[in-house]
């Protein structure tokens, strides 16, 4: 067995040490190691999204990166989405639309959407299915997805219009 | 049966609430199988066969017991010896000594990824070392993939004991053949004036689900064991682990994790035994998840099928003949839904005479599990399209000919007895007046089909328990794991029948010590066999709040009415109550109130779906791309209609992947060269338009609120319905699944040159 490393990251605003096995990924240290559950194994190959954080602000599949190789990074996953107990518009409108049915997926979802709309708040549906295309949803048929993310963006616009208008 | 309500005024059924399991769902805090740990926990693998056919000469487990870290490995000799008959479970019949031998291989491995042994250890990195470091020596055998390789005389036999119902002490790989019947085909035959026969050949998938099967034993010095897993059964994984592991029902708990998806797939048992027969060597709690590629490998796929089709009709479009001849692959061992599917092909059609012969064969795959509507949707394809043709030749609008010959209310099924209410005709109808399919469709190579499909639905056994607290909220459980939002249903039924708003029901999904038996979630039940026990469990506690109140005003129980979540005193002048008022009386009336069902349900009401698609093919790839889709269903009555929405889209979208992506592939040596999401390829979210649809309710007479089981047919019609949208573009009918590119180029180019070919002759 490799010996283990220590790796510092910022993970959902907290910046945390931990100790990991050099052939542990990024999703096993935040699953095991950190008990971060929320980001889930589909497949381990890339291909399913399940497993889809933000480091440094971009979506990228957890089963792919080491956990080694989150020193100094800054990382994002589910359980980071809500602020103090208030929930994201992405995950009220996920509700809201019946976006999801077992759920296994939706965390990936959430966060490929998340970093859509803070490249893109006006996303049109080609784009939006175009964003979440590495992402696999085998319950949904992807209807009521797509459409509480156009959904969630249109709720940012206005909301981000309503704070132009009262400034 | 209390009469059917579909037309009463409901304040909760029928609305849009959000789901009481959301909030955990979106911020990550739902547990799931794979989220189980314990103190001490070990990781668990297993072995597989690298062979699709070969005999296990001997395992050699010693270098690998040496590993530091490995705690334990388990192979065949740690099962017992299990009985080779037949016993239901649930919707299946289950062969102990087929599960135990699928569980770990006994003397011979049957398909690439069949388990052969599994290890314990520290870490899951290990216990994949491990792995590497098992000896098995083989005798490898020939592989039998096909329904042809092993139907053909002199056929390697795949279990030396397998015997059917009519070639006496012979081995076989036919496990059995069912034959259904009815009037006389060929005076059928001679009656029309149009006849189809085509032969159709699907290809095995697999459902797909997200998450891949996971499970937690707990062993205990006692001799009681603990298993957290994500299933559509807990009461099935609890029997059917018993069943291998030889130990008593009652000394195994499972406790139902979320589960990521099953769609049927999740009905039986693979890690679960295992699980527990580690912990037991171990004494520590031991996990094990598959791999994607263990999950194709080695799960329940659904049979890859070969049917042939002859169907004929009269000029004026009446169907009068059917002759059927289906064979489907089981998989490793016997019990593929051959049955289901013979019994649904014709299911949505009057004809006076029909033979269907259904054949259930053993080959070299992993044994075959349920499928949404099993064993449905590969018939569909082949009946449906042949419909589609006779439609053409008698010159009658797709939808009309099904309007035509579809059954209503007193037709005769397959079996004989006579349909209750159904809505088949108004789910063609419905599309028929869809806006889709009165839009005109434009542009080179484009084409529309339709398609229809009919699922039985199932009944089966419930129990439900709905609890009053002491501020007048609820909480309603029952043992039916939730795959598609269930749980919302649940609390919507109880909170209907006590007047709560929704939000002061909390649905509970209990684990098998802590609710009456209930079986499997599958056959589209939940809602509706659960849904009654729930329905009576809630009226059993508004009969006991009657009393209750009755009590507090010194009454007759007959003296008091429950209406619009208030008790009211007949007669006099005394104020109403609600159950918060009177709720802090309990205590001293007789004590808490607990309303209690359970229920075989009868009465379960068949479903229909039709399906309208478009499609754009290009005819130089190959390739489809779907432009338009909108399906019809009929619900009964939709008790939360965003998710029986759901269910309709995740339906069509799995159909539609079957239809176009997906399928089965092995090399020569039966090896399966796609385990992988990269290569077995499930539509993504740019893959499929929006997919509407029309929820029809022709309120079921056998449940209190009207409802059908909403989960499966949906996925029956779309198959079919995108092989006619391909004929309408480009002029081929498909009769092989997947109608991927490559096959679909080649049928183009055929069709092309055949036809330049009369063109020239000409
Ligand atoms: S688990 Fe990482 S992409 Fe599937
Ligand atoms: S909701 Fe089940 S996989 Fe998306």
């Amino acid at each position: 067995m490799s010996k283990k490393t220590l790796v510092e990251a910022t993970i959902n605003g907290e910046t945390v040490e931990f100790l990991c096995e050099p052939r542990q990924s990024l999703l096993e240290t935040l699953r095991d190691v950190l008990e971060l559950t929320g980001s889930k194994e589909g497949c381990l190959t890339g291909d399913c999204g399940a497993c889809t954080v933000l480091v440094d602000g971009r979506p990228v599949c957890s089963c792919l990166m080491l956990g080694v190789e989150a020193q100094g990074k800054n990382i994002v996953t589910v359980e980071g989405l809500a602020i103090n107990g208030v929930l994201h518009v992405l995950q009220n409108k996920f509700l809201e639309h019946a976006a999801l049915q077992c759920g296994i997926c939706t965390p990936g979802f959430l966060i490929s959407a998340k970093s859509l709309l803070d490249r893109n708040p006006k996303p049109t549906e080609h784009e939006v299915r175009y964003a979440l295309a590495g992402n696999l949803c085998r319950c949904t048929g992807y209807d009521k997805i797509v459409k509480a993310v156009l959904d969630a963006a249109a709720d940012i616009r206005s909301q981000g219009e309503g704070k132009a208008a009262a400034r | 049966m209390a009469e059917s309500t579909t037309t009463r005024d409901f304040k909760v059924i029928g609305t849009r609430p959000i789901r009481p399991d959301g909030v955990d769902k979106v911020t990550g805090r739902a547990k799931f199988g794979a989220d189980y740990a314990f103190p001490g926990m070990l990781h668990g693998k297993v072995l597989r066969s690298p062979h699709a056919h070969a005999i296990i000469k001997s395992i050699k487990i010693d270098k690998a017991l040496k590993l530091p870290g490995v705690k334990a490995i388990v192979t065949s000799k740690d099962l017992p010896a299990a009985e080779n008959k037949l016993e239901q479970s649930g919707e299946m019949t289950v062969n102990p000594m087929h599960l135990s031998m699928n569980i770990l291989a006994h003397d011979k491995v049957l398909y690439d990824g069949h388990a052969i042994a599994a290890v314990a250890a520290t870490s899951p990195h290990i216990a994949e070392e491990a792995l590497r470091l098992i000896e098995v020596e083989y005798e490898v055998l020939p592989p039998v993939m096909t329904v042809d390789a092993a139907t053909k005389p002199g056929a390697p036999i795949l279990l030396k004991d397998l015997r059917n119902n009519e070639e006496g002490d012979k081995p076989t790989n036919v496990a059995q053949h069912y034959q259904f019947k009815r009037g006389d085909i060929a005076a059928g035959f001679k009656a029309a004036d149009y006849v189809i026969e085509r032969e159709f050949n699907t290809a095995m998938v697999h459902q797909g689900y997200i998450e891949p099967h996971n499970a937690v034993g707990i062993y205990n010095s006692d001799g009681q064991a603990t298993i957290y897993c994500s299933t559509q059964g807990a009461f099935d994984v609890r029997s059917l682990s018993a069943q291998v592991l030889g130990m008593p029902v009652g000394k195994i708990k499972v406790v139902p994790a979320e589960i990521g998806g099953g769609f049927g797939g999740k009905t039986t048992i693979y890690l679960e035994p295992l699980s527990v027969l580690l912990s037991k060597k171990t004494g520590a709690p031991v996990k094990l998840v598959m791999s994607r590629s263990e999950v194709l490998r080695a799960s329940g796929p659904t049979p890859g099928s070969k049917i042939k089709v002859k169907m004929g009709a009269t000029k004026d479009g009446k169907l009068v003949a059917a002759e059927i001849w289906m064979a489907y692959q089981a998989g490793a061992f016997p019990g593929s839904p051959v049955a289901a599917g013979a019994l649904c092909i014709i299911a949505p059609y009057t004809i006076e005479n029909f033979l269907i012969d259904a054949y259930d064969v053993v080959v070299n795959r992993p044994k075959t599990a349920a499928y949404r509507a099993p064993g449905t949707t590969q018939a569909a394809f082949a009946s449906e399209t042949v419909i589609d043709e006779l439609a053409e030749k008698c010159g009658i609008d797709p939808i009309d000919f099904r309007i035509k010959n579809g059954v209503k209310e007193g037709a005769p099924q397959v079996l004989g007895p006579p349909f209750k209410r159904i809505g088949f005709i108004q789910t063609c109808e419905a599309i028929k007046n869809s806006e889709h399919y009165k839009s005109k469709l434009t542009g080179k190579f484009r084409g529309r089909g339709v398609a229809s499909g009919f699922w039985f639905n199932a009944g089966m056994q419930s129990s439900a328990t709905v609890n009053i607290h002491t501020d007048g909220t609820a909480s309603v459980v029952t043992g039916s794991p939730d795959i598609g939002g269930s749980r919302a249903s649940m609390a919507m039924i109880t909170a209907e029948v006590l007047g709560l708003p929704v939000t002061d029901v909390r649905p509970i999904t209990a684990d098998t010590d802590s609710i009456g038996h209930t079986d499997v979630t599958a056959g589209s039940r939940v809602t509706f066999a659960t849904g009654m026990a729930v329905y009576e469990a809630a009226k059993d506690a508004e009969r006991q709040l009657i009393e209750r109140a009755a009590k507090v005003w010194e009454k007759k129980p007959d003296e008091v009415e429950f209406r619009g979540g208030m008790l009211h005193a007949k007669g006099n002048g005394v104020p109403p109550m609600s159950i918060k008022q009177l709720a802090p009386r309990f205590a001293r009336t007789g004590g808490p109130i607990t309303g209690r069902a359970s229920v075989n349900a009868r009465g379960v009401g068949p479903g229909f779906a039709t399906t309208v698609v478009d499609v754009e093919v290009d005819p130089d790839t190959g390739k489809v791309q779907l432009l338009r889709c909108t399906v019809a269903q009929d619900a009964g009555k939709a008790i939360h209609p965003s998710y029986v929405e759901g269910q309709m889209q995740g339906g069509t979208a799995q159909g539609i992947g079957w239809a176009l992506n997906e399928e089965y592939f092995y090399d020569d040596n039966g090896t399966l060269r796609n385990s992988g999401f990269l290569d077995y390829r499930i539509p993504t979210c740019l893959d499929l338009p929006m997919i509407e649809t029309i929820i029809v309710e022709e309120a079921n007479p056998g449940h209190p609120l009207g409802v059908r089981g909403v989960g499966e047919v949906s996925i029956v019609p779309p198959v079919a319905a995108v092989a006619n949208a391909i004929y309408r573009a480009v002029g081929v009918r498909m009769t092989q699944t997947p109608m991927s590119p490559p096959k679909l180029l080649k049928a183009i180019l055929k069709h092309r040159g055949a036809t330049q070919h009369s063109a020239a002759a000409d």
